[in-house]
This record gives C-alpha cells, structure tokens and sequence, in this order.
C-alpha cells in the first residue's frame, strides 16, 4: 500500500538576493559599516577603518549601530544606504 | 461545518512504500528533529483544518524579516508530524499567531547563537479538553497534548522558517526545550488568577502564552513557611542568572509547585505582591560581573544596578508542577528585553482580512 504524504516546507521561497555590481575602485570612496553593536565589532571595524582607508585609499568610512543586534536596522539607517558606495554589514560576538 | 479542503490542498505529494520509507524521505531531507514523524497525509492534515474550521491557505502571517508566508496547512502539516490530534491544532495555530506578533521578534530569537526555545503556556478550559498536564514532571515528558503542540512549534520554524542547527538557527548551544517545551497552569488547584488572566485576557476565555525563553533553573527551599524567604530563593536564582548569563531585564517566567504555593497562599500573597516582592528583590550591581570572571565588562560602571524586570507585570507567574517538594523554577527570557513575551486567547483572529498573495 502506498502512503501519500505531504511537503512540510514553505515550498514558495522568495528568489535569492543578487550581488550588487562591483565597483571599479575603492580610491575616494565612501563605505558604510553596519554594526550589530556587540562588543567584538568595535575593534574589527575600527581595524577595517584602517585597513581600508590606508591601504585602498578609501575616502570615509561611516559606521552605524543598529539599536538592536538581533533584528533588521532600523529605518534610518537603511535610508541612508543610497548615500554609500558600497557597505559591509559585520556580525561580531 | 465540513469544509471541502481535500482538494485545495497544495502542498507536493510524495508517495511513498511503506512507513520506513516516509521516516527515511522525512529525515533525509532534514524535515525532522531528529525523531520519527508521524506520516502527515492528506486524510490527517485536512482533519486539522476542519477542527479549526480554517481554510488551508488561510494566512497566519508572514515573518518579516525573510518574509515568508505562514499558512494553516503548513502549520497542520507540521502538527500531525509532531503527533498532534486535530483538537490540538487550534493551540499551535494561537501560539504561532502570538510569535508572529512583533514584539516577540521571531526572527531574532529563533537564530540567535543565544539558543533560546519557545516556551509556550496553555490556559483554560481547554487544558481539559486536550489532556494537557499541569502537575507531575511538568517541565519533563508529560502528556500527549503538550509534547506534541511544544514539537509541532518546532517543526514549523524548521519546515517553513529553515529554522535549522546551522542554517537559519545559529545556537551554540541550544537547550532540550527545543524539542518541546509546553505545559500547562494548574488552575484548580490555586486561589490565584491564572497567567493569562494577570496578562489580560478574560478568565472565560482559553489562551497561550509564547516567551522566547532559556532552559528551567530549578530552586528548592524546603526550610521555610514564609513567603519572604521562599521568593528569595527564586529572586537569588535570577540574580545568578543575570551575573552568569544575562544581566538585562526581561520577561521572566518563574514556576511554582504545590508545595510552595500553598505557603505563600496561607500567607494571602497573591501574583501581584510576589511579582511586586521578585521586582524589588531580584536585581544585581554591574561590580558582580567581577565576581564571575566578567571584569573587563564592568568599566566605571560598576555601581549602576541592574533589574531584572522592567517592572513587575514583566514576571510571569504560573502554578505548575507536582504536589510534593519544595521545588519551584525560574525560565529566564532569551535575552533581555529583545523580544516580550505574547500572550493571545485562542481562536482569536487579529487580521481576518482576506487573504493578499
């Protein structure tokens, strides 16, 4: 006897985000840092700060905090994304 | 009413040869926990639905973050998988509708290295209906009712939400109330509101409370009479949790027995004075994290105290557990003040729109 059973998942999955274009040069750049505000992310963007300021010739850096390291950022800070070249989003313990 | 659901069912259909042969397709696909299923056919799901009277694209909600639709025949597919009857659905439909509200923050706490499960409290006349206990070994394997409806939560966030170790679920180390981690209150047997009343919904009424909790820290305090010194014992296990594990406030639940409870009732001590007791009592100095290994994170800031309520409606209390034993338990929350606790009756519909795809 045959036994018919179902599919648990969600089956209809959202299509998977695409890479945003890369960019030709980082020199004169302006790159956003999105913490999620735990204690190990101050020293890593700070290094990154450096890093890519010094070495690729990055214009600025600008890092935001989100108010709460376990949910989405807050509006204004993903409103201000467009103002960026590119950002980086960290996940720090 | 019957609803003719049978044919709107739209989930893929597998079929398979025998009952191995649908434990095999379940587990090598990662649709498990690990322990076997229940076969979820279409005969059984439907028979969910036609309790519920819901129609199976009838929507839950959509989480947020990853926006992802949670249906009733998902959930129903979950919860025969997990063994529930149809007379169960109804609770796992409430309490996945309180975890989507968002205050509970679902996405968060359900990924979080932190572990954390999602501990659900059943009040009302329908613990009787469904079997759910609310005395012996209550935070262990009990009833049918609650292990099923506290596994159906599970399967869920790992079928529809890829709540998996690993994938989405990030946990370090998790705790065994992932498995499931449900009881109910034990409301005959107090003179105290229950939970869900003190959270405001009308004592007529059956309902759920859902926290994103940590696993039980049992107290014992057999030597005393007096409420004073037996919620100090809990309040002491909360300090010890906030120096140890989190110091933020939060929703915490605290568990307590017959034995317990019949002191601080003798007392004439109700939920509100012992929250009100447990607010004031269970708070510590940032300098204690000193005393834990955690000096690097006291800074200046070694005077500011720290409570581990808001305030104290914050404290849920419920009468649970066996007749016998000085024994009580505090669950703290997840972490802090991220994600409240939800507490909804069951069978409400907050958004009974109709459905946009």
């Amino acid at each position: 006897m045959t036994i018919s059973v179902l599919d648990p998942t969600s089956e209809a999955n959202p299509p998977p985000g695409q890479t945003a274009p890369r960019l030709d040069t980082l020199k004169g750049k302006t790159i956003g840092f999105i913490s999620n505000g735990k204690e190990g992310t101050r020293r890593y963007f700070h290094h990154l700060d450096e890093i890519l300021r010094q070495d690729y010739g990055v214009a600025k850096t600008v890092l935001q905090t989100k108010s709460n390291y376990s949910a989405p950022a807050d509006p204004h800070i993903v409103n201000g994304i467009s103002e960026w070249d590119a950002m980086m989003s960290g996940i720090g313990d | 009413m019957q609803l003719s659901t049978k044919s709107r069912l739209s989930s893929k259909t597998y079929d398979c040869g025998d009952i191995s042969d649908v434990q095999e397709l379940y587990h090598s696909n990662g649709w498990t926990d690990g322990l076997p299923i229940v076969p979820p056919t279409s005969a059984a799901v439907e028979a969910c639905l036609e309790w519920a009277a819901m129609a199976p694209d009838q929507l839950i909600g959509i989480e947020p973050v990853r926006e992802r639709r949670i249906t009733a025949e998902k959930l129903a597919i979950n919860s025969v998988m997990a063994g529930c009857l149809p007379a169960h659905f109804p609770v796992v439909v409430a309490a996945w509708t309180a975890m989507l509200q968002d205050e509970f923050l679902l996405h968060g706490a359900t990924a979080s290295t932190g572990g954390c499960g999602i501990l659900l409290i059943i009040n009302g006349s329908i613990r009787h209906e469904i079997g759910a206990n609310a005395t012996f070994n209550v935070l262990g394997s009990s009833d049918r009712a609650t292990s099923t409806i506290g596994r159906a939560l599970r399967l869920c966030l790992i079928n529809i939400l890829d709540v998996r170790p690993g994938s989405i679920d990030r946990s370090t180390l998790g705790h065994p109330g992932k498995f499931s981690y449900c009881f109910a209150e034990d409301e005959e047997d107090t003179t105290w509101d229950s939970l869900s009343v003190t959270q405001g919904v009308p004592n007529d009424l059956s309902a759920v409370t859902v926290l994103a909790a940590s696993a039980p820290r049992q107290i014992m305090n057999e030597w005393t009479t007096k409420p004073e010194e037996i919620l100090e014992t809990f309040a002491a296990e909360m300090r010890a949790s906030q120096r140890n594990y989190s110091i933020w406030p939060g929703n915490y639940a605290i568990v307590i027995p017959k034995q317990l409870r019949e002191h601080l009732e003798a007392a004439n001590w109700t939920k509100k004075m012992i929250a009100e007791f447990i607010f004031e009592r269970a708070r510590i100095h940032r300098r204690e994290w000193a005393t834990v290994g955690k000096s690097a994170v006291v800074r200046d800031r070694g005077d500011t105290v720290y409570p581990a309520l808001e305030s104290p409606d914050h404290l849920l209390i419920i009468a649970a557990g066996g007749p016998a034993g000085g024994f009580g338990a505090i669950i703290p929350p997840w972490l802090g003040h991220k994600s409240h606790a939800v507490t909804l009756p069951i069978g409400a519909c907050l958004d009974c729109g109709p459905d946009v795809s």
